[in-house]
């Protein structure tokens, strides 16, 4: 019977497990923008984190999507020339960098340089017991440390997906002029053209979903590590795991709501 | 000022607590000895709210904690120094010292804010150049130095100490317990310190309580302390591996 019944009751145990963190994820959040909306309001913490999730991740994202923009434009030129549609790749390079690769890459890029450092520093603030000296400086660590940074992730995200996706055009605009022989000025045009509002907006939801997931992460496994050098690393791959895999569901979600017919 | 009545916490399945009680009068200064585990850390933060006990009652002036409308203002009473110092790492020197005027109910302008820091490093022995160093530049002694700063900051009426001597060589530590003395003196606040290190219990304290497995195995007044008979506060004032404190080999 126990060989049976003890497969069952791991699986339960890690559903419910499961299920736990989710609510636990989910309180979290709804008291991060709790605090977000309440004051007082630490101006400095929000500054400074506006300079870390958003200013200083900028090289890393305009890297990121040029490259990404040129290698587009090259399989698209490459695909299109077995059916003679070489012509398409202005608008399938837009299309592609607007909707879905931009909010992406700059979503996994956060997950990677944000969520990870977010988590790490928390945590070792955990470990190293500056959160407790914060709660006995008669501050909350939710609204000093949570809140700042993920309204910091849900304001600059979405416009670090601006930059990206600009760059990623042009970076597939790049490539095409100087490589597969398109006219400058006509690449741009039907570049501009192509695009409509809900392409624009969708992305800019999408950079705004996954900056809140990608700070919230850092925060909740940061808060919620361990003790010691181990806890700090197991909260940090944590918070980078779950921030990547929430960012590419969440996604998967947006991408329906906004263009499923 | 502080009585702690039948106070339990137990982490799973292990109990740190087990009905702990503690009465700390006005000004004095109380220090807990113990071994490693035996709950005096909990107790401390038991106390500040950042650990909710099981089951017993913490009183803070009469006024139950857990009842306590104002948390800030209950907060603002006290100061601590924490054993690692606790330092943010982010901000400088001055500005860990002046935290808690730089926001909330005890909020300054900040040039205020910063000469009071600096008035406050200067009384733990530390010039105004050091105001503006990250606590990453500082060594361990100076740290401690800057926790207690910190502690002491806005004046508060309860100030708690966990192991302020711990890592530190024993010149610094002599440093930091003259330190904390005159501080408590000074300021006429009512003082916890947790330690292992006689020479700070020695130092510091008015009254000693020692807790063993989680209740207070025997207190008094300091100059009691060596003249006491109990066998646990004997072998752990000997420092002796032999007695009724099981070690393990």
């Amino acid at each position: 019977m126990s060989v049976i019944t003890r497969p069952l009751a791991a699986l339960g145990a890690g559903v419910l497990s499961t299920l736990a963190t989710v609510g636990r994820v989910a309180l979290f959040a709804l008291a991060a923008f709790r605090h977000i909306l309440t004051p007082p309001f630490y101006g400095r913490e929000f500054l400074h984190a506006l300079m870390h999730v958003g200013y200083l991740s900028l090289p890393v994202v305009g890297l990121t999507a040029v490259f990404t923009g040129g290698a587009l434009a090259l399989q698209i030129y490459a695909g299109g020339a077995r059916f003679s549609a070489e012509q398409v790749v202005p608008q399938i390079v837009a299309l592609g960098v607007v909707r879905e690769l931009g909010p992406v890459m700059v979503g996994l890029m956060m997950a990677a340089r944000v969520t990870s450092s977010i988590a790490a520093e928390i945590a070792t603030m955990k470990v190293t017991e500056q959160i407790d000296a914060l709660v006995t400086l008669s501050t909350n660590p939710m609204k000093y440390l949570t809140a700042p940074r993920v309204f910091a992730g849900l304001v600059t995200v979405p416009l670090l997906v601006a930059v990206g996706d600009a760059i990623g055009v042009f970076g597939g605009w790049f490539v095409s002029v100087q490589s597969l022989g398109f006219n400058p000025a006509v690449y741009l045009k039907n570049t501009v053209d192509f695009l409509e509002t809900p392409d624009i907006v969708s992305s800019l939801v999408k950079g705004a979903a996954f900056g809140v997931i990608a700070t919230l992460m850092g925060c909740y496994f940061g808060m919620h590590s361990g003790r010691g050098a181990q806890g700090v690393g197991q909260a940090t791959k944590s918070s980078v795991v779950a921030a990547a895999v929430l960012i590419l569901a969440a996604n998967f979600l947006l991408t329906q709501a906004f263009f499923a017919t | 000022m502080i009585s702690l009545q039948d106070v339990h916490k137990a982490f799973g399945a292990k109990e740190i607590l087990r009905g702990l009680d503690l009465d700390v009068a006005k000004g004095e200064s109380c220090v807990i000895i113990g071994g490693s585990g035996s709950g005096k850390s909990v107790a401390l933060k038991c106390v500040l709210g950042l650990i909710t006990p099981d089951r017993g009652t913490i009183m803070v002036d009469g006024e139950d904690i857990t009842k306590t409308g104002d948390r800030d203002a209950f907060l603002a009473r006290f100061g601590m120094l924490f054993q690692g110092a606790a330092l943010f790492d982010s901000l400088p020197v001055w500005q860990n010292v002046a935290f808690r005027l730089l926001r909330g109910s005890l909020k300054r302008p900040r040039a205020e804010a910063k000469e009071i820091a600096i008035e406050k490093l200067r009384r733990v022995g530390m010039g105004p150049d050091v105001a503006d160093l990250f606590p990453a530049e500082l060594s361990g002694g100076m740290q401690k130095r800057v926790g207690l700063a910190r502690a002491i900051a806005a004046d508060p009426e309860i100030i708690f100490f966990d192991e302020p001597t711990s890592g530190l060589d024993p010149i610094m530590a002599g440093v930091i317990n003259e330190l904390i003395r005159e501080i408590v003196v000074e300021m006429g606040a009512t003082a916890v310190t947790i330690t292992h290190d006689m020479t700070s219990v020695r130092a510091i304290a008015d009254k000693v309580a020692m807790l063993h497995r989680g209740k207070i195995r025997w207190h008094g007044p300091v100059a009691d302390m060596d003249r006491a008979d109990d066998p646990y506060l004997r072998q752990f004032i000997t420092g002796s591996p032999n007695g009724p404190i099981e070690t393990l080999r």
